[in-house]
Protein backbone atom coordinates (compact mmCIF):
# COMPACT_ATOMS: atom_id res chain seq x y z
CA UNK A 1 0.00 0.00 0.00
CA UNK A 2 3.12 2.28 1.03
CA UNK A 3 4.60 1.56 -1.98
CA UNK A 4 1.50 2.02 -4.39
CA UNK A 5 1.24 5.61 -2.76
CA UNK A 6 5.09 6.11 -3.77
CA UNK A 7 4.30 4.96 -7.16
CA UNK A 8 1.69 7.58 -7.43
CA UNK A 9 3.30 10.75 -5.93
CA UNK A 10 4.99 11.83 -8.99
CA UNK A 11 1.96 12.39 -10.58
CA UNK A 12 0.29 14.26 -7.74
CA UNK A 13 3.08 16.90 -7.58
CA UNK A 14 3.46 17.22 -11.29
CA UNK A 15 -0.39 18.08 -11.61
CA UNK A 16 -0.60 19.94 -7.85
CA UNK A 17 2.97 22.00 -9.81
CA UNK A 18 1.42 22.94 -13.18
CA UNK A 19 -2.34 23.68 -11.74
CA UNK A 20 -1.48 25.75 -9.09
CA UNK A 21 2.07 27.87 -10.05
CA UNK A 22 1.89 27.67 -13.85
CA UNK A 23 -1.67 27.71 -15.00
CA UNK A 24 -2.29 29.59 -11.47
CA UNK A 25 -5.86 27.97 -10.97
CA UNK A 26 -7.33 26.33 -8.00
CA UNK A 27 -7.51 21.94 -8.25
CA UNK A 28 -11.61 21.78 -9.80
CA UNK A 29 -13.35 19.12 -7.14
CA UNK A 30 -10.71 18.36 -4.76
CA UNK A 31 -12.52 15.61 -2.60
CA UNK A 32 -13.22 13.92 -5.96
CA UNK A 33 -9.65 14.01 -6.81
CA UNK A 34 -8.69 12.94 -3.61
CA UNK A 35 -11.03 9.72 -3.59
CA UNK A 36 -10.05 8.93 -7.30
CA UNK A 37 -6.50 8.84 -5.96
CA UNK A 38 -7.39 6.60 -3.20
CA UNK A 39 -9.18 4.26 -5.65
CA UNK A 40 -6.09 4.31 -7.88
CA UNK A 41 -4.01 3.79 -4.47
CA UNK A 42 -6.01 0.43 -3.36
CA UNK A 43 -5.84 -0.83 -6.98
CA UNK A 44 -2.22 -0.78 -7.52
CA UNK A 45 -1.87 -2.78 -4.50
CA UNK A 46 -4.31 -5.16 -5.15
CA UNK A 47 -3.02 -5.78 -8.99
CA UNK A 48 0.69 -6.12 -7.57
CA UNK A 49 -0.71 -8.55 -5.53
CA UNK A 50 -2.53 -10.14 -8.03
CA UNK A 51 0.12 -10.54 -10.30
CA UNK A 52 2.80 -12.32 -7.81
CA UNK A 53 0.60 -15.12 -6.81
CA UNK A 54 -1.95 -15.11 -10.01
CA UNK A 55 -0.07 -14.44 -13.42
CA UNK A 56 3.57 -15.03 -12.77
CA UNK A 57 2.95 -18.66 -10.96
CA UNK A 58 0.42 -19.62 -14.18
CA UNK A 59 2.74 -18.51 -16.77
CA UNK A 60 5.71 -19.94 -15.49
CA UNK A 61 3.84 -22.81 -14.75
CA UNK A 62 2.91 -23.32 -18.20
CA UNK A 63 5.76 -22.65 -20.16
CA UNK A 64 7.54 -25.39 -17.90
CA UNK A 65 4.96 -27.83 -18.21
CA UNK A 66 5.50 -27.10 -22.37
CA UNK A 67 8.19 -26.94 -22.44
CA UNK A 68 8.50 -30.49 -20.25
CA UNK A 69 5.47 -31.93 -23.03
CA UNK A 70 8.47 -31.35 -26.08
CA UNK A 71 5.18 -30.77 -28.62
CA UNK A 72 6.89 -27.75 -30.62
CA UNK A 73 3.79 -27.10 -32.37
CA UNK A 74 1.66 -27.15 -29.59
CA UNK A 75 3.97 -24.72 -28.06
CA UNK A 76 3.49 -22.35 -30.78
CA UNK A 77 0.14 -22.64 -30.79
CA UNK A 78 -0.42 -21.56 -27.34
CA UNK A 79 2.03 -18.69 -28.18
CA UNK A 80 0.38 -17.45 -31.41
CA UNK A 81 -3.46 -18.04 -29.00
CA UNK A 82 -1.98 -15.77 -26.00
CA UNK A 83 -0.80 -13.14 -28.66
CA UNK A 84 -4.10 -12.88 -30.63
CA UNK A 85 -6.83 -13.43 -28.30
CA UNK A 86 -4.93 -10.54 -25.86
CA UNK A 87 -4.81 -8.10 -28.64
CA UNK A 88 -7.75 -7.97 -30.88
CA UNK A 89 -10.07 -6.84 -27.94
CA UNK A 90 -7.74 -4.45 -26.40
CA UNK A 91 -9.56 -1.40 -25.68
CA UNK A 92 -6.32 1.29 -27.03
CA UNK A 93 -6.04 -0.78 -29.63
CA UNK A 94 -10.02 -0.37 -30.69
CA UNK A 95 -9.51 3.55 -29.83
CA UNK A 96 -6.39 3.65 -32.54
CA UNK A 97 -8.20 2.18 -35.07
CA UNK A 98 -11.36 3.64 -34.84
CA UNK A 99 -9.12 6.65 -35.20
CA UNK A 100 -7.15 5.58 -38.31
CA UNK A 101 -10.01 5.08 -40.14
CA UNK A 102 -11.12 8.31 -39.78
CA UNK A 103 -7.48 9.79 -40.75
CA UNK A 104 -8.32 7.37 -44.31
CA UNK A 105 -11.40 8.70 -44.45
CA UNK A 106 -10.06 12.04 -44.70
CA UNK A 107 -6.95 11.42 -47.04
CA UNK A 108 -9.31 9.81 -49.41
CA UNK A 109 -8.00 6.25 -49.35
CA UNK A 110 -11.69 5.15 -48.39
CA UNK A 111 -14.99 6.47 -48.83
CA UNK A 112 -16.24 8.09 -45.65
CA UNK A 113 -19.10 6.34 -44.98
CA UNK A 114 -19.64 4.75 -41.70
CA UNK A 115 -19.54 1.56 -43.15
CA UNK A 116 -16.51 1.78 -44.93
CA UNK A 117 -14.99 3.44 -41.78
CA UNK A 118 -16.23 0.49 -39.88
CA UNK A 119 -14.57 -1.97 -41.99
CA UNK A 120 -11.53 -0.63 -42.52
CA UNK A 121 -11.21 -0.04 -38.43
CA UNK A 122 -11.74 -3.92 -38.71
CA UNK A 123 -9.33 -4.93 -40.51
CA UNK A 124 -6.87 -3.03 -39.00
CA UNK A 125 -7.44 -4.21 -35.17
CA UNK A 126 -7.78 -8.07 -37.37
CA UNK A 127 -4.37 -7.20 -38.96
CA UNK A 128 -2.60 -5.72 -35.75
CA UNK A 129 -3.94 -8.78 -33.42
CA UNK A 130 -2.16 -11.28 -35.83
CA UNK A 131 1.18 -9.36 -36.27
CA UNK A 132 1.42 -9.62 -32.00
CA UNK A 133 0.19 -13.26 -32.39
CA UNK A 134 2.98 -13.52 -35.04
CA UNK A 135 5.51 -11.75 -32.92
CA UNK A 136 5.18 -13.95 -29.86
CA UNK A 137 5.41 -17.57 -31.69
CA UNK A 138 8.46 -15.57 -33.36
CA UNK A 139 10.03 -14.43 -29.69
CA UNK A 140 9.23 -17.96 -28.50
CA UNK A 141 11.03 -19.54 -31.70
CA UNK A 142 13.64 -17.23 -30.97
CA UNK A 143 14.29 -18.05 -27.02
CA UNK A 144 13.64 -22.19 -28.16
CA UNK A 145 16.69 -21.65 -30.66
CA UNK A 146 18.67 -19.30 -28.74
CA UNK A 147 19.06 -16.95 -31.50
CA UNK A 148 20.84 -13.47 -30.31
CA UNK A 149 17.85 -11.23 -29.92
CA UNK A 150 19.83 -7.92 -31.80
CA UNK A 151 19.80 -9.68 -34.89
CA UNK A 152 16.11 -10.45 -35.04
CA UNK A 153 15.13 -6.63 -33.90
CA UNK A 154 17.66 -5.21 -35.85
CA UNK A 155 15.97 -7.04 -39.14
CA UNK A 156 12.71 -5.69 -37.91
CA UNK A 157 13.77 -2.06 -37.79
CA UNK A 158 15.15 -2.51 -41.38
CA UNK A 159 11.92 -3.92 -41.97
CA UNK A 160 9.61 -0.88 -40.62
CA UNK A 161 12.61 1.36 -42.19
CA UNK A 162 11.71 0.01 -45.79
CA UNK A 163 8.10 0.21 -45.48
CA UNK A 164 8.40 3.76 -44.59
CA UNK A 165 9.48 4.52 -47.56
CA UNK A 166 6.66 2.92 -49.40
CA UNK A 167 3.71 3.33 -47.12
CA UNK A 168 1.49 6.09 -47.87
CA UNK A 169 2.61 9.30 -45.52
CA UNK A 170 -1.43 9.33 -43.69
CA UNK A 171 -0.58 5.89 -42.11
CA UNK A 172 2.87 6.23 -40.90
CA UNK A 173 2.56 8.29 -37.36
CA UNK A 174 -0.39 5.64 -36.69
CA UNK A 175 1.32 2.68 -37.34
CA UNK A 176 4.38 3.91 -35.51
CA UNK A 177 1.97 4.71 -32.77
CA UNK A 178 0.29 1.47 -32.67
CA UNK A 179 3.35 -0.62 -31.71
CA UNK A 180 3.05 1.21 -28.23
CA UNK A 181 -0.40 0.29 -27.71
CA UNK A 182 -0.76 -3.26 -28.49
CA UNK A 183 0.46 -4.45 -25.17
CA UNK A 184 -1.72 -4.32 -22.40
CA UNK A 185 -1.51 -4.45 -18.47
CA UNK A 186 -2.60 -8.04 -18.29
CA UNK A 187 -0.72 -9.30 -21.19
CA UNK A 188 3.31 -7.97 -20.34
CA UNK A 189 3.47 -9.90 -17.11
CA UNK A 190 1.58 -13.34 -18.49
CA UNK A 191 3.78 -12.96 -21.59
CA UNK A 192 6.98 -12.22 -19.70
CA UNK A 193 6.36 -14.70 -17.10
CA UNK A 194 5.97 -17.58 -20.09
CA UNK A 195 9.30 -16.24 -21.74
CA UNK A 196 11.56 -16.10 -18.34
CA UNK A 197 9.89 -19.68 -17.93
CA UNK A 198 10.57 -21.21 -21.07
CA UNK A 199 14.45 -20.06 -20.89
CA UNK A 200 14.45 -21.63 -17.69
CA UNK A 201 12.95 -24.39 -18.18
CA UNK A 202 15.00 -24.94 -21.65
CA UNK A 203 19.07 -26.15 -20.74
CA UNK A 204 21.40 -23.51 -22.01
CA UNK A 205 19.13 -20.96 -22.18
CA UNK A 206 19.80 -17.87 -19.81
CA UNK A 207 16.64 -16.44 -18.21
CA UNK A 208 17.83 -13.05 -18.38
CA UNK A 209 19.23 -12.88 -21.84
CA UNK A 210 17.06 -15.19 -23.69
CA UNK A 211 13.98 -14.82 -21.41
CA UNK A 212 12.86 -11.22 -22.14
CA UNK A 213 12.14 -10.01 -25.44
CA UNK A 214 8.60 -11.15 -26.49
CA UNK A 215 7.23 -7.87 -25.72
CA UNK A 216 9.90 -5.66 -28.25
CA UNK A 217 8.75 -8.19 -30.79
CA UNK A 218 5.34 -7.67 -30.16
CA UNK A 219 5.53 -3.97 -30.18
CA UNK A 220 7.48 -4.38 -33.68
CA UNK A 221 5.58 -6.40 -36.15
CA UNK A 222 2.63 -3.94 -35.95
CA UNK A 223 4.49 -1.58 -37.31
CA UNK A 224 4.95 -3.03 -40.27
CA UNK A 225 2.05 -5.19 -40.53
CA UNK A 226 0.04 -1.69 -40.43
CA UNK A 227 2.09 -0.27 -42.97
CA UNK A 228 1.52 -3.28 -45.20
CA UNK A 229 -2.55 -2.95 -44.07
CA UNK A 230 -2.31 1.00 -45.05
CA UNK A 231 -0.15 -0.04 -48.67
CA UNK A 232 -2.88 -3.06 -49.80
CA UNK A 233 -6.14 -0.69 -48.93
CA UNK B 1 -25.12 5.10 -5.91
CA UNK B 2 -24.05 7.00 -9.09
CA UNK B 3 -20.04 5.84 -8.00
CA UNK B 4 -21.47 2.25 -7.69
CA UNK B 5 -22.97 1.98 -10.76
CA UNK B 6 -19.95 3.16 -12.02
CA UNK B 7 -17.62 1.09 -10.70
CA UNK B 8 -19.32 -1.81 -11.69
CA UNK B 9 -19.38 -0.60 -15.72
CA UNK B 10 -15.43 -0.57 -14.64
CA UNK B 11 -15.75 -3.88 -13.33
CA UNK B 12 -17.54 -5.21 -16.14
CA UNK B 13 -15.36 -3.95 -19.05
CA UNK B 14 -12.18 -4.74 -16.95
CA UNK B 15 -13.76 -8.56 -16.88
CA UNK B 16 -14.14 -8.81 -20.73
CA UNK B 17 -10.66 -7.73 -20.98
CA UNK B 18 -9.40 -10.96 -18.53
CA UNK B 19 -11.84 -13.23 -19.94
CA UNK B 20 -10.02 -13.84 -23.10
CA UNK B 21 -7.00 -14.09 -21.70
CA UNK B 22 -8.37 -16.23 -18.91
CA UNK B 23 -9.90 -18.66 -21.53
CA UNK B 24 -6.86 -19.16 -23.59
CA UNK B 25 -4.92 -20.10 -20.47
CA UNK B 26 -6.97 -22.69 -19.25
CA UNK B 27 -8.28 -23.92 -21.94
CA UNK B 28 -4.76 -24.71 -23.21
CA UNK B 29 -3.75 -26.29 -19.75
CA UNK B 30 -6.97 -28.27 -19.60
CA UNK B 31 -7.14 -29.24 -22.88
CA UNK B 32 -3.32 -29.26 -24.69
CA UNK B 33 -1.04 -30.07 -21.15
CA UNK B 34 -3.97 -32.22 -19.41
CA UNK B 35 -2.10 -31.14 -15.88
CA UNK B 36 -4.12 -29.91 -13.01
CA UNK B 37 -3.09 -26.56 -12.07
CA UNK B 38 -0.77 -26.34 -8.95
CA UNK B 39 -2.32 -24.24 -6.47
CA UNK B 40 -5.02 -23.62 -8.19
CA UNK B 41 -7.00 -21.81 -5.71
CA UNK B 42 -3.90 -19.63 -4.79
CA UNK B 43 -4.07 -18.50 -8.50
CA UNK B 44 -7.43 -18.23 -9.02
CA UNK B 45 -7.68 -15.60 -5.94
CA UNK B 46 -4.50 -14.09 -7.67
CA UNK B 47 -7.05 -13.59 -10.64
CA UNK B 48 -9.55 -12.08 -8.64
CA UNK B 49 -6.85 -9.25 -7.40
CA UNK B 50 -5.44 -8.73 -10.36
CA UNK B 51 -9.65 -8.09 -12.04
CA UNK B 52 -10.49 -5.98 -9.05
CA UNK B 53 -7.12 -3.84 -8.78
CA UNK B 54 -7.30 -2.92 -12.74
CA UNK B 55 -11.25 -1.81 -11.80
CA UNK B 56 -10.67 0.02 -9.13
CA UNK B 57 -7.29 1.37 -10.42
CA UNK B 58 -8.92 2.13 -13.94
CA UNK B 59 -11.85 3.93 -11.60
CA UNK B 60 -9.84 6.22 -10.07
CA UNK B 61 -7.81 7.22 -12.86
CA UNK B 62 -11.07 7.72 -15.04
CA UNK B 63 -12.49 9.62 -11.80
CA UNK B 64 -9.97 11.66 -11.02
CA UNK B 65 -6.24 11.85 -12.39
CA UNK B 66 -7.33 11.98 -16.60
CA UNK B 67 -10.19 14.82 -16.57
CA UNK B 68 -7.95 16.73 -14.40
CA UNK B 69 -4.66 15.85 -16.57
CA UNK B 70 -6.58 16.11 -20.06
CA UNK B 71 -7.40 19.54 -19.01
CA UNK B 72 -4.17 20.72 -18.32
CA UNK B 73 -3.19 19.90 -21.08
CA UNK B 74 -5.75 21.63 -23.31
CA UNK B 75 -4.94 24.50 -21.49
CA UNK B 76 -1.32 24.32 -21.79
CA UNK B 77 -1.44 24.12 -25.26
CA UNK B 78 -4.19 26.86 -25.60
CA UNK B 79 -3.69 29.75 -27.75
CA UNK B 80 -3.59 32.41 -25.07
CA UNK B 81 -1.07 30.73 -22.72
CA UNK B 82 0.96 29.59 -25.41
CA UNK B 83 1.28 33.42 -26.59
CA UNK B 84 0.58 32.20 -30.33
CA UNK B 85 -2.69 33.60 -30.24
CA UNK B 86 -2.28 36.97 -32.47
CA UNK B 87 -1.37 34.30 -35.26
CA UNK B 88 2.15 34.48 -35.09
CA UNK B 89 3.68 31.00 -34.60
CA UNK B 90 6.37 32.88 -32.56
CA UNK B 91 9.20 30.39 -32.38
CA UNK B 92 9.76 26.84 -30.89
CA UNK B 93 10.81 28.72 -27.18
CA UNK B 94 7.14 30.23 -26.99
CA UNK B 95 6.51 26.13 -26.22
CA UNK B 96 9.05 26.07 -22.89
CA UNK B 97 6.24 24.87 -20.39
CA UNK B 98 4.63 22.55 -22.67
CA UNK B 99 7.90 20.76 -22.98
CA UNK B 100 8.46 21.13 -19.45
CA UNK B 101 4.87 19.04 -18.66
CA UNK B 102 5.56 16.71 -21.53
CA UNK B 103 8.89 15.82 -19.75
CA UNK B 104 7.34 15.79 -16.39
CA UNK B 105 3.69 14.05 -17.40
CA UNK B 106 5.63 11.25 -19.44
CA UNK B 107 7.85 10.63 -16.13
CA UNK B 108 5.45 10.46 -13.79
CA UNK B 109 2.92 8.63 -15.20
CA UNK B 110 5.75 5.75 -16.16
CA UNK B 111 6.51 5.40 -12.40
CA UNK B 112 2.67 4.79 -12.06
CA UNK B 113 2.54 2.22 -15.36
CA UNK B 114 1.41 -1.28 -13.49
CA UNK B 115 3.00 -3.47 -16.43
CA UNK B 116 6.33 -1.56 -16.50
CA UNK B 117 6.41 -2.63 -12.53
CA UNK B 118 5.86 -5.96 -13.09
CA UNK B 119 8.18 -6.24 -15.58
CA UNK B 120 10.92 -4.83 -13.26
CA UNK B 121 9.51 -7.05 -10.27
CA UNK B 122 10.45 -10.09 -12.61
CA UNK B 123 14.06 -8.79 -13.96
CA UNK B 124 14.80 -8.01 -10.43
CA UNK B 125 14.23 -11.86 -9.22
CA UNK B 126 15.72 -13.19 -12.80
CA UNK B 127 19.43 -10.83 -12.33
CA UNK B 128 19.79 -12.24 -8.35
CA UNK B 129 18.98 -8.71 -7.50
CA UNK B 130 21.15 -7.35 -9.76
CA UNK B 131 18.64 -4.90 -11.55
CA UNK B 132 17.13 -2.63 -9.09
CA UNK B 133 13.33 -2.30 -9.58
CA UNK B 134 13.68 1.38 -9.07
CA UNK B 135 16.57 2.19 -11.04
CA UNK B 136 15.20 -0.05 -14.09
CA UNK B 137 11.83 1.70 -13.47
CA UNK B 138 13.79 5.27 -13.27
CA UNK B 139 15.99 4.81 -16.13
CA UNK B 140 12.58 4.02 -18.75
CA UNK B 141 10.45 6.82 -17.00
CA UNK B 142 13.52 9.43 -17.76
CA UNK B 143 13.52 7.20 -21.84
CA UNK B 144 9.69 8.18 -21.66
CA UNK B 145 10.09 11.75 -20.36
CA UNK B 146 12.65 13.09 -23.55
CA UNK B 147 10.77 11.20 -25.52
CA UNK B 148 7.51 12.60 -25.24
CA UNK B 149 9.38 16.39 -25.12
CA UNK B 150 10.87 15.22 -28.36
CA UNK B 151 7.47 14.50 -29.82
CA UNK B 152 6.07 17.56 -28.61
CA UNK B 153 9.01 19.52 -30.27
CA UNK B 154 8.03 17.63 -33.62
CA UNK B 155 4.59 18.58 -33.93
CA UNK B 156 5.46 21.72 -32.56
CA UNK B 157 8.45 22.12 -35.42
CA UNK B 158 5.98 19.61 -37.86
CA UNK B 159 9.01 17.68 -39.20
CA UNK B 160 7.98 14.34 -40.14
CA UNK B 161 7.93 11.46 -37.83
CA UNK B 162 9.81 8.80 -39.54
CA UNK B 163 13.50 11.07 -39.73
CA UNK B 164 13.59 11.17 -35.85
CA UNK B 165 12.56 7.38 -35.57
CA UNK B 166 15.12 5.77 -38.33
CA UNK B 167 17.89 8.21 -36.42
CA UNK B 168 17.03 6.35 -33.21
CA UNK B 169 16.84 3.05 -34.40
CA UNK B 170 20.48 3.69 -36.07
CA UNK B 171 21.41 5.18 -32.19
CA UNK B 172 19.49 2.36 -30.61
CA UNK B 173 21.63 0.06 -32.86
CA UNK B 174 24.68 1.27 -32.20
CA UNK B 175 24.35 1.32 -28.37
CA UNK B 176 23.78 -2.40 -28.48
CA UNK B 177 27.33 -2.78 -30.14
CA UNK B 178 28.66 -1.41 -26.95
CA UNK B 179 26.12 -2.64 -24.12
CA UNK B 180 25.66 -5.28 -21.89
CA UNK B 181 24.92 -8.36 -23.28
CA UNK B 182 22.56 -8.83 -20.52
CA UNK B 183 20.22 -6.35 -20.89
CA UNK B 184 19.80 -6.22 -24.70
CA UNK B 185 16.32 -8.24 -24.26
CA UNK B 186 15.20 -6.39 -21.39
CA UNK B 187 15.84 -2.76 -22.87
CA UNK B 188 14.06 -3.56 -26.07
CA UNK B 189 11.09 -4.89 -23.93
CA UNK B 190 11.13 -2.07 -22.05
CA UNK B 191 10.21 0.10 -24.98
CA UNK B 192 7.01 -1.58 -25.44
CA UNK B 193 5.98 -2.30 -21.67
CA UNK B 194 6.07 1.69 -21.24
CA UNK B 195 3.12 3.04 -23.27
CA UNK B 196 -0.02 1.19 -21.75
CA UNK B 197 -3.15 2.38 -19.19
CA UNK B 198 -2.05 5.51 -17.42
CA UNK B 199 0.25 7.21 -20.06
CA UNK B 200 -1.55 6.97 -23.44
CA UNK B 201 -4.36 8.98 -22.35
CA UNK B 202 -2.66 11.50 -21.22
CA UNK B 203 0.16 11.61 -23.72
CA UNK B 204 -3.06 11.70 -26.42
CA UNK B 205 -4.84 14.58 -25.17
CA UNK B 206 -1.23 16.80 -24.98
CA UNK B 207 -0.52 15.57 -28.74
CA UNK B 208 -4.16 16.12 -29.62
CA UNK B 209 -4.30 19.36 -28.33
CA UNK B 210 -0.73 20.72 -29.47
CA UNK B 211 -1.51 19.70 -33.10
CA UNK B 212 -5.09 21.32 -33.11
CA UNK B 213 -3.46 24.96 -31.77
CA UNK B 214 -0.77 25.07 -33.77
CA UNK B 215 -1.10 26.54 -36.87
CA UNK B 216 -0.73 24.39 -39.80
CA UNK B 217 -0.84 21.47 -38.08
CA UNK B 218 -3.63 18.94 -38.93
CA UNK B 219 -4.80 17.04 -35.79
CA UNK B 220 -5.59 13.97 -37.88
CA UNK B 221 -1.75 13.46 -39.13
CA UNK B 222 0.19 15.57 -36.50
CA UNK B 223 -1.52 14.31 -33.56
CA UNK B 224 -0.04 10.72 -33.47
CA UNK B 225 3.89 10.05 -32.92
CA UNK B 226 3.95 10.49 -29.22
CA UNK B 227 3.85 6.78 -28.39
CA UNK B 228 6.17 5.77 -30.81
CA UNK B 229 8.60 8.27 -28.82
CA UNK B 230 7.95 7.21 -25.54
CA UNK B 231 8.86 3.44 -26.78
CA UNK B 232 11.76 4.17 -28.50
CA UNK B 233 13.66 6.40 -26.03
CA UNK B 234 13.22 3.92 -22.91
CA UNK B 235 15.43 1.21 -24.87
CA UNK B 236 18.16 4.00 -25.37
CA UNK B 237 17.86 4.91 -21.52
CA UNK B 238 17.98 1.75 -20.32
CA UNK B 239 20.78 0.22 -22.27
CA UNK B 240 22.49 3.41 -20.88
CA UNK B 241 21.63 2.46 -17.44
CA UNK B 242 23.02 -0.66 -18.19
CA UNK B 243 26.57 0.95 -19.30
CA UNK B 244 26.70 3.23 -16.49
CA UNK B 245 26.18 0.22 -14.04
CA UNK B 246 28.70 -1.84 -15.70
CA UNK B 247 31.04 1.07 -15.43
CA UNK B 248 30.21 1.95 -12.25
CA UNK B 249 31.42 -1.67 -11.11
CA UNK B 250 34.51 -1.79 -12.95
CA UNK B 251 35.77 1.14 -11.24
CA UNK B 252 34.65 -0.20 -7.78
CA UNK B 253 36.54 -3.21 -8.51
CA UNK B 254 39.14 -1.52 -9.66
CA UNK B 255 39.42 1.22 -6.90
CA UNK B 256 38.97 -2.09 -4.17
CA UNK B 257 41.52 -4.21 -5.64
CA UNK B 258 43.95 -0.79 -5.27
CA UNK B 259 43.36 -0.48 -1.78
CA UNK B 260 43.40 -4.40 -0.95
CA UNK B 261 47.07 -4.51 -2.77
CA UNK B 262 47.98 -0.86 -0.21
Amino acid sequence: MLESVRDLLPIIAVIAFFQLLILRQPIPDLGGLLVGTLLVVIGLTLFIHGLKVGLFPIGESMAHDFARKGSLFWLLAFAFALGFGTTVAEPALIAVADEAAKVAATGGMIDKSEEAMQSYADGLRLTVALSVGLAIVIGVLRIIKGWPIQYVIVGGYIGVVIMTFFAPPEIIGIAYDSGGVTTSTITVPLVTALGVGLASSIQGRNPLTDGFGLIAFASLTPMIFVMGYGMIL
Amino acid sequence: MAYFSHFLTALVSTLRDVLPIAIILFGFQLVILRKRIPNLRQILIGFVFVLLGLAFFLEGLEQALFPLGKLMAEQLTAPDFMGIADGGSGGWSNYLWVYVFAFAIGFSTTIAEPSLIAVAIKANQVSGGAIGTWGLRIAVAIGVAVGISMGAYRIVTGTPLHYYIIAGYILVVIQTLFCPKSIVALAYDSGGVTTSTVTVPLVAALGLGLANNIPGRNPLLDGFGLIAFASLFPIMSVMGYAQLSEWRAQRDKRSRSETERN
